[in-house]
């Protein structure tokens, strides 16, 4: 089988989620070998800083993690569309996924979220793992006004898909009680408790898509980067007992 | 039912020589386990095909359209009185030779005359049906919905009669029964149907690549069945009933009217034809010339021997007792026993389809799962012979979009689950010569590349199972 045959491989081709299919014949692993993922992304823009060069039109033939790298996105948030559970999908970039979601606070409401900061941070302290169904690297929660009242940004970069995973996430959010900032923001449903897709739709509504994201370690989940350090501090282990 | 009746009732199935020695498609074989706790479940009004698991040996689906509302009416009310619900089916287990469900589409409560306002209060996936959701559910390529067979793709099939029975005698009496019914309503239409036989061996349920089948089953609280040891806790009725508590310990609002969805259940139907040839070709090609090399990367691609005997409690050689042992073969779990996959690869199919504790609120992603295998089994040895044989299931769930289709979107056909990369179900997934499978082994896994695919989706569709009472307000007697 060739991979010329996949006429309109989407962004997530390369990324190796090919979701375009060829008739196969059965019987035979004809696809043995052919591993390198399809490209044909024209409507990518990757620009590999490491190689100088400026926006060009491939993507890199695979997710190199050693060369910077920097992806345009249009403003719909995605390249192609492709329809997740709830919605379009929104790409993984260098950034991996992420969501950035901006709710304008409701009158009087500051100090209860910015309370709240500290109790996600207790609750992290008594358990290292309770946020790890997210499968974050980073969080940042931002309030801020610019003229036009008060609002609350929750940046979050994380290494899956936030379509998938959504409802997860929501138990995760109402476990923890991280809910109970939210209830703080204008738009949040009523019924939250009982109606998940109104949560869902809250969020899908206040998501604010980047149009540019950038890896210096591309692509690089933080499963990876555990293993990477786990890795170093055996090594440094065992280098130890050879003394 | 009183807890003697229980007892009665699983002391007559063990003794039974057709439990015993016979292949059970709808299976009993978690019956045997049932002890009696007190619930809130209406299992007289519940359809039986929720919770029971019958001793049949062959079924037969009947996929219908119907032209005129009042004709579809006619139709519900002449077979209604068929459908048992969960305690008659009890009640009456021993001497019933045949076992009826009814089911419908969207479009099928639409063409009996429900009414637009409360066909809009019905989940949005299955207002949809299976067909527009095939993109995100993996259904593309080999699998859409343009090359499925038997109209289920068309928006003219409405309702689904599912039949099973002892043995092919009674299939061919309750088949022509139905003919009988469907003469006098003109305005129903068969658009096809599909039979349901189960083959040798018959000590056991397993399916045409040889895995013993049907071992692992959520339980619903308060259905007096009991979940097997490692099967996890007894589910929430709420997460397959409606109108029940769910997971989330809330009661989520019902569709309208109330009569119509309480104690209702979604059902996604999937027909996955079964290419043996292919399955045992590659079998040959990765597994050496041995036998017992074969069975490994059988057992590696689904994560138990095909015995039924799970990878993680016997990771090297098959163990056919344990595999048979429903005290012992669910009884196992991954974070500490097997976290990196050693004994179960983690793209393997039964980690995918229940990762048990290395998932997020797994109890909330169950689902149920009843159906058979259809087509003649392959003789061991013989070629490819192009014939359709496969399993035909219904996938039963509370919500499509939670259980159903999070299991088909990221679950079997996400590359990148437990962050493989590239690697789909090895046995369900949509798998177009481009995948991966990852053996963990030390020193260096082993990395099968260009998986082949061993099942196609023949068809599909979404269909809501309502209770007794909501199929007599269908057939307008309420």
């Amino acid at each position: 089988m060739s991979h010329d045959q996949i006429g309109t491989a989407t962004r997530r081709d390369f990324l190796g989620t090919a979701t375009a299919a060829t008739a196969l014949t059965l019987g035979a692993s004809q696809g043995a070998g052919a591993q390198t993922a399809s490209i044909n992304s024209q409507e990518v823009q990757v620009a590999q800083l490491a190689t100088g060069q400026s926006a060009q039109l491939t993507a890199p033939a695979s997710l190199d993690w050693t060369k910077p790298t920097a992806m345009a996105i249009p403003k719909e948030g995605y390249f192609k569309l492709e329809q997740g559970r709830y919605g379009p999908i929104f790409p993984r970039t260098p950034a991996n996924y992420g969501f950035t979601v901006i709710a304008k606070v409701k009158p009087g409401r500051e100090s209860a979220i910015r309370e709240y900061g500290k109790t996600i941070e207790e609750a992290v302290k008594a358990n290292p793992n309770v946020l790890a169904p997210l499968r974050l690297h980073y969080l940042r929660w931002v309030m801020f006004d610019v003229g036009s009242g008060l609002h609350f940004m929750y940046q979050g970069i994380f290494d899956t898909d936030f379509d998938k995973y959504v409802e997860d996430a929501i138990a995760l959010f109402n476990s923890t009680g991280i809910t109970t900032v939210f209830v703080n923001l204008e738009g949040w449903p009523e019924d939250w408790r009982t109606n998940t897709l109104a949560v869902i739709k809250f969020f899908r509504d206040h998501q604010r898509p980047s149009f540019l994201e950038y890896g210096e370690y591309p692509y690089v989940t933080a499963d990876e980067v555990r293993k990477s350090l786990s890795v170093k501090t055996a090594l440094s282990t065992m280098l130890d007992q050879m003394q | 039912m009183k807890r003697r009746d229980f007892n009665r009732l699983a002391l007559g199935i063990c003794l039974s020589p057709i439990l015993t020695n016979a292949k059970l498609i709808g299976g009993t074989d978690a019956l045997a386990q049932e002890t009696r706790r007190d619930g809130m479940l209406e299992l007289d009004d519940l359809q039986h095909i929720v919770i029971t698991r019958v001793p049949a040996l062959t079924g037969r689906y009947e996929f219908l359209s119907f032209r005129q509302a009042d004709q579809g009416r006619a139709w519900l009310s002449g077979i209604l009185d068929q459908v048992a619900s969960v305690q008659r089916a009890r009640e009456s287990i021993e001497r019933e030779q045949s076992w009826v469900s009814v089911a419908f589409t969207w479009q099928g409560l639409r063409a009996l005359g429900v009414d637009q306002q409360a066909l809009g209060t019905f989940p949005e996936e299955f207002r949809q049906g299976m067909v527009a959701r095939a993109e995100m559910l993996g259904d593309t390529g080999r699998n859409h919905p343009d090359r499925w067979v038997g109209g289920l793709a068309s928006p003219n099939l409405h309702a689904v009669a599912i039949l099973f029975a002892r043995n092919g005698a009674e299939r061919e009496r309750a088949t022509r029964k139905h003919q009988t019914f469907l003469a006098r309503t003109p305005g129903v239409e068969v658009l096809s149907s599909l039979d349901l036989d189960g083959f040798p061996p018959f000590d056991y349920a397993h399916e045409h690549f040889g895995y013993r089948d049907r071992l692992s089953e959520p339980q619903i609280e308060g259905s007096g069945l009991e979940p097997t040891p490692g099967s996890g806790a007894s589910v929430k009725a709420g997460e397959f009933i409606l109108g029940q508590v769910d997971e989330s310990g809330e009661l989520v609002p019902l569709p309208k009217p109330e009569v119509l969805s309480r104690n209702g259940t979604f059902m996604a139907y999937r027909r996955l034809q079964e290419h043996v040839g292919a399955f045992r070709d590659f079998l040959r090609q990765h597994g050496g010339p041995t036998p017992e090399g074969q069975e490994l990367i059988a057992a590696k691609l689904m994560g138990r021997w095909r015995s039924g005997a799970p990878l993680v409690l016997a990771p090297e050689k098959d163990d056919p007792a344990l595999g048979a042992d429903y005290q012992r073969n669910n009884n196992f779990s991954y974070s500490k026993m097997d976290p990196q996959g050693y004994a179960v690869p983690l793209g393997a199919h039964i980690r995918r389809m229940n990762p048990r504790d290395t998932a997020a609120s797994i109890q909330r992603r169950r689902m149920i799962r009843r159906g058979a295998t259809y087509g003649p089994p392959l003789p061991e040895g013989a070629p490819e012979d192009g014939v359709d044989r496969g399993i035909a299931a219904f996938v039963l769930c509370g919500s499509l979009v939670r259980q159903f289709e999070f299991a088909q979107n990221v679950w079997i056909n996400d590359p990148n689950f437990h962050e493989l990369g590239n690697e789909r179900d090895p046995l369900i997934g949509n798998q177009d010569g481009t995948f991966d499978l990852t053996i963990p082994k030390r020193p260096i896994r082993k990395k099968i590349t260009g998986l082949p695919a061993f099942t196609t989706l023949k068809g599909g569709a979404y269909f809501f199972l309502p209770g007794i009472n909501a199929l007599r307000y269908l057939a307008g007697q309420s």
